[in-house]
């Protein structure tokens, strides 16, 4: 899962060749394995590698606040969100849906790599809730929602509809 | 920019590190452990850094990298840096370059695990090397100090049990100190300090050593505890562990709060609130009660978890496969306007045994008598007064008389070889010698763990059978291998501590339970009860403000340890005893002051005044030995009496020590002969040096009693903290500690005296609206207009006196200048009178004035 996101992620920035990942230990960590130095191990420090390569390095945040947020957010997704059981899932998604209330994107106004990874992470709990737990969770849906038709990202991934079916038109309801 | 810590809490290591080095400005501000600083985060995250822009940063490791990049440094640490490559590599590598981030979050994460003395860390010399050098920098110390407070590692236990079980099969991210060196490379990954590397390891029983189950009466959440629950469960448990401690006993001390029942119900009926938000909430104000009165429990868990489910079904299927359950129909007492079946306590009537109106519905307060609602005269709904009606339901009851026989039998054991107090055996027997009748375990409530058989399943276990399985379900949260300390009899010897009224049930209900599943239950060996605890000369109750509850003794000023030494001195071992203010006053300033504190300090002033802070040489003379002999013998009484849990009798014998010691000063005048000649001199040093000894002695037997104290002596004195385990080993030995040439640190007075006019002051706060004392505002207002209750009493007596002579004149016909002389001061005291009863002091009209 971890190497799909990082080849998601390749794309997205366009880079032309695509790496070669091992993984290692029994989580499959990614291991990329890099030519001018040691290895780079772990999917938020590939990830953020890749980010500079690309030279896309406003994906992490233009302020110092901004790139602690970014950090944050995508040590949560490492440490809280990965194997995470079912009662946690609540609660995550119960915090996540106050945090944006207010904020567009994880890190506020700006697309960052928070949000790809935050994506893919909460991606398996998303799909699996009913349209009114959806709705219950309104921020999250909505900012879920947003980032899945951000060009590039999704894919692999499928989409997940949000919406219920409108049946009737507005006139109707 | 604001940075939230917690004290104790591992993980604020690195960021006060981390601000230190960076030298970046920012509020700190201490709070504690459950504090919801981060707003949209449900549960709590400490330390959380609060940024200008008016975002939250709740990730340790985030907020490091942002101090580092605000203060013009480098975060990103892509590179190595030198002190990781030599984390895997056995050569040195010196620490040439500044200090990074990496360095700083690395070292306080391994804080925990590398600053263990006792941790071998083999080969890796050069990781000790990094870490040393870390630990030596300012900026790390610093931030050791203040989230540990020079506790040392034991400054975390309170953090790290309230964090929540670990998954077991969880392993995300990397643990610092079983990763792969290359995974360490990779710093940004290394996620916050697990809770479940066991800094403190769970306590199981041992072999070779005696291992002690302790237990306190678990507390019924909804109540606050007053000095009386205080002393008789927690307390007195809490000061036999500490003690046990030390004597080498592989001890675990559980206790919980006791969750389930209906008047959980209906408060939170009461309070909009769910049961389970009641339970929530109380649960912390209990909790804070003990930890400041530090109890020191190795887990205070509560009942209404998953495990205490899982353990009271199995418990009940066993009983249940083994025959021991009896179904009947009972009749209960429905109120029909509440719409429910009534619990024990909501019913109130006439006891149906010695006639006391007040019977509440499962036991008479005034005879004691166990008794079925259904059997009060006159019952009444307590809620709305009306009369409730009998229903039929079908409940389960636990076949007491089938299991009379194996209950018999086990009892004499235990009773005859264990520590049982002497209150404990005789309600034990006067119950058996009543006859045991089936017990029912079942009841319609909904507030409770639920009954699995299907029969009865809308009902839900009596408090009684499922409380005392809460000690162990608490112990299954507390660690997977409960059962090595609950169903190991042979290894394990179970201490219950609680007040007499619950002794019955963990006597003869619980033990019967455990027999008849079967299944090796450890069973009580010392069960511990106290007599009831007196406020002044009433009882305590929260209703009348009468008393003294655990969130307010905070509230006095009086410290913590003070309480505990005045609670433990009138302990209520063989018959009732009273709180008083006065006498609590005295004993502080008679026996702690004078006696103790002025002991431990004469001779610690001693060294410093006249010996410059080092302990001096000592030649022991015979009167030395006498003294050393006495001390001996009393820590050897001490010992014998702790050991048998006479908590309150050992507690007389540290006070003798004292009470030997300030005389052994006394008689030999250190202040005097310190001026003296060289054998005066000598005499000063030796008396000197015995004395400070002495009260490193004393600092360890307090210990139990009064830990804040306990420490602080040997804080003072600088003593080794090895002396701690030493002297109360086998039948205790008084070493040595301090040697000549031992440099002792500031010494200071340890106690304070409590003022008359405090103690008054206090006395009424606690003192509640009785009729028979005049309201404390009443009063207050009293002194204000003049009037005075004391004075209108004497006044009445007078004027009535007054009366009488005048009366007594008239009649003799006596002269009339002595008449009206008589007259006049009668009508003098009857104005006073007037005042003093706030009414007017217009003369009332004289019968035969005019005549």
């Amino acid at each position: 899962m971890a190497l799909r996101e990082l080849s998601s992620l390749e794309r997205y920035l366009g880079l032309k060749k695509p790496n070669k990942y091992s993984t290692q230990g029994d989580n499959k960590v990614p291991v990329l394995q890099n030519t001018n130095g040691p290895p780079v191990v772990g999917l938020v420090t590939v990830a953020c590698h890749l980010v500079k390569e690309a030279k896309r390095l406003e994906l992490l945040g233009d302020s110092a606040e901004s790139r602690a947020v970014v950090q944050q957010w995508l040590e949560y997704r490492v440490t809280k969100l990965d194997g995470c059981t079912k009662e946690d899932n609540k609660t995550i998604l119960k915090d996540l849906n106050l945090y944006l209330q207010d904020k567009v994107y994880m890190a506020g106004n700006q697309f960052t790599l928070a949000d790809t990874f935050m994506f893919y992470g909460i991606h398996p709990l998303i799909a699996d809730l009913a349209i009114q737990e959806k709705e219950q969770y309104g921020n999250v849906t909505r900012w879920f929602d947003h980032i899945q038709h951000y060009p590039g990202i999704r894919h692999p991934l499928p989409p997940v509809v949000v919406l219920r079916n409108k049946i009737y038109t507005s006139k109707h309801h | 920019m604001k940075l939230f810590v917690s004290e104790g809490n591992p993980h604020c290591l690195k960021v006060l590190a981390a601000l230190e080095v960076t030298g970046v400005h920012c509020d700190v501000q201490y709070v504690n452990h459950e504090e919801r600083v981060v707003p949209f985060l449900s549960r709590p995250a400490l330390p959380a850094l609060l940024l200008p822009g008016g975002l939250h940063l709740f990730s340790p490791n985030a907020i490091c990298r942002y101090l580092f990049e605000v203060s013009g440094q480098d975060a990103t640490c892509i590179k190595y840096s030198t002190i990781v490559s030599s984390l895997h590599s056995l050569q040195q590598n010196p620490l040439t370059e500044a200090v990074s981030v990496a360095d700083v979050v690395l070292w306080a994460a391994l804080y925990p695990v590398l600053s263990d003395p006792s941790l071998a860390l083999g080969e890796r010399t050069s990781v000790k090397a990094w870490f040393d050098r870390g630990a030596v920098m300012h900026s790390c110390q610093s931030a050791a100090q203040k989230v540990l407070q020079g506790k040392g590692l034991q400054g975390m236990k309170i953090f790290m049990q309230r964090q929540p079980a670990p998954q077991s099969s969880q392993c995300r991210g990397t643990q610092p100190c079983n990763s792969n060196p290359a995974e360490l490379k990779r710093l940004p990954h290394l996620s916050p300090l697990k809770p479940h590397i066991c800094l403190f390891p769970i306590s199981l029983p041992q072999e070779g050593k005696r291992n002690l189950l302790v237990t306190s009466a678990l507390p019924y959440v909804n109540n606050v505890p007053h000095l009386g629950n205080i002393i008789g469960c927690v307390l007195s448990a809490d000061a036999f562990s500490r003690y046990g401690r030390l004597r080498g006993w592989n001890i675990l001390f559980v206790c919980g709060t006791d969750e389930y029942g209906t008047a959980t119900e209906n408060k939170a009926r009461e309070e909009g609130l769910t049961p389970q938000q009641i339970c929530d909430k109380y649960h912390v104000i209990h909790s804070d009660i003990y930890k400041w009165f530090q109890i020191d429990f190795d887990f205070f868990g509560r009942t209404t978890t998953e495990k205490q489910t899982e353990i009271a079904q199995n418990i009940f299927w066993r009983i249940h496969k083994h025959g021991f359950l009896l179904e009947d129909t009972v009749e209960q007492l429905r109120c029909e306007n509440c719409k429910r079946f009534l619990a024990d306590r909501f019913v109130e009537g006439i006891c149906p045994n010695c006639s006391y109106p007040e019977a509440r519905g499962d036991q008479c307060d005034k005879c004691g008598r166990l008794i079925n609602a259904v059997e009060l005269r006159e019952p009444q709904c307590k809620v709305c007064r009306q009369t409730p009606v009998v229903r039929s339901s079908k409940h389960l009851f636990l076949d007491l008389p089938k299991l009379e026989a194996q209950l018999e039998q086990w009892l004499d054991k235990s009773t005859s070889t264990g520590d049982w107090t002497a209150n404990a055996k005789q309600i034990t027997r006067s119950w058996l010698r009543d006859g045991l009748k089936p017990r029912c375990i079942t009841r319609d409530l909904r507030w409770g763990t639920p009954v699995p058989h299907p029969d009865f399943k809308d009902k839900v276990f009596y408090v009684w059978f499922d409380a005392p399985i809460g000690y162990l379900s608490i112990t299954a949260n507390y660690t997977d291998q409960w059962e090595k300390w609950w169903k190991n009899p042979n290894q394990v010897e179970l201490y219950n501590f609680m007040a007499k009224d619950n002794v019955p049930f963990h006597s003869v209900v619980f033990p019967c339970s455990l027999l008849g599943a079967q299944d090796n239950y450890t069973l009580v060996s010392h069960l511990i009860a106290t007599e009831y605890l007196n406020y002044e000369d009433t009882k305590f109750s929260k209703s009348r403000g009468v008393g003294v509850f655990g969130d307010m003794a905070k509230d006095t000023g009086i410290p913590s340890d003070v309480w505990r030494f005045y609670l433990l001195y009138v302990r209520p071992e063989g018959q009732d005893s009273a709180f008083s203010w006065a006498d609590m006053a005295l004993k502080n300033n008679s026996e702690l002051l004078n006696n103790l504190g002025n002991f431990i300090n004469r001779g610690g002033m001693f060294v410093t005044k006249f010996f410059e802070g080092i302990v001096p040489v000592m030649e022991l003379q015979q009167e030395d030995k006498t003294l050393l002999a006495l001390v001996g013998w009393e820590l050897q009484q001490y010992i014998q009496l702790m050991d048998k849990v006479k908590i309150r009798d050992a507690l007389r014998h540290i006070l003798n020590i004292s009470r030997h010691g300030n005389q052994y000063i006394q008689v030999n005048e250190p202040w005097k002969k310190i001026k003296g000649g060289d054998t005066e001199r000598q005499r000063a040093g030796t008396v000197t040096g015995v004395s400070v000894n002495v009260a490193c002695l004393l600092s360890v037997m307090l210990l139990p009693y009064m830990p804040a104290v306990s420490q602080t002596i040997r804080d003072q004195l600088n003593a080794p903290p090895s002396c701690v385990n030493t002297m109360l080993q086998g039948t205790g030995t008084f070493v040595c500690c301090l040697s000549a040439g031992h440099r002792i640190g500031t010494v200071s007075p340890l106690f304070q005296k409590l003022e008359v006019d405090q103690i008054e002051a206090l006395k009424k706060r606690f003192g509640g609206q009785q009729p028979a004392a005049v309201p404390a505002a009443a009063a207050a207002m009293a002194s204000v207009n003049g009037v005075d209750p004391e004075k209108a009493k004497q006044l009445t007596q007078a004027v009535t006196e007054q009366g009488e002579k005048v009366r007594a004149l008239k009649t003799q016909k006596a002269e009339k200048a002595a008449i009206t002389a008589e007259v006049a001061k009668l009508l003098d005291l009857k104005k006073q009178l007037a005042l003093a009863e706030g009414k007017s002091p217009e003369p009332a009209p004289q019968k035969g004035k005019k005549k």
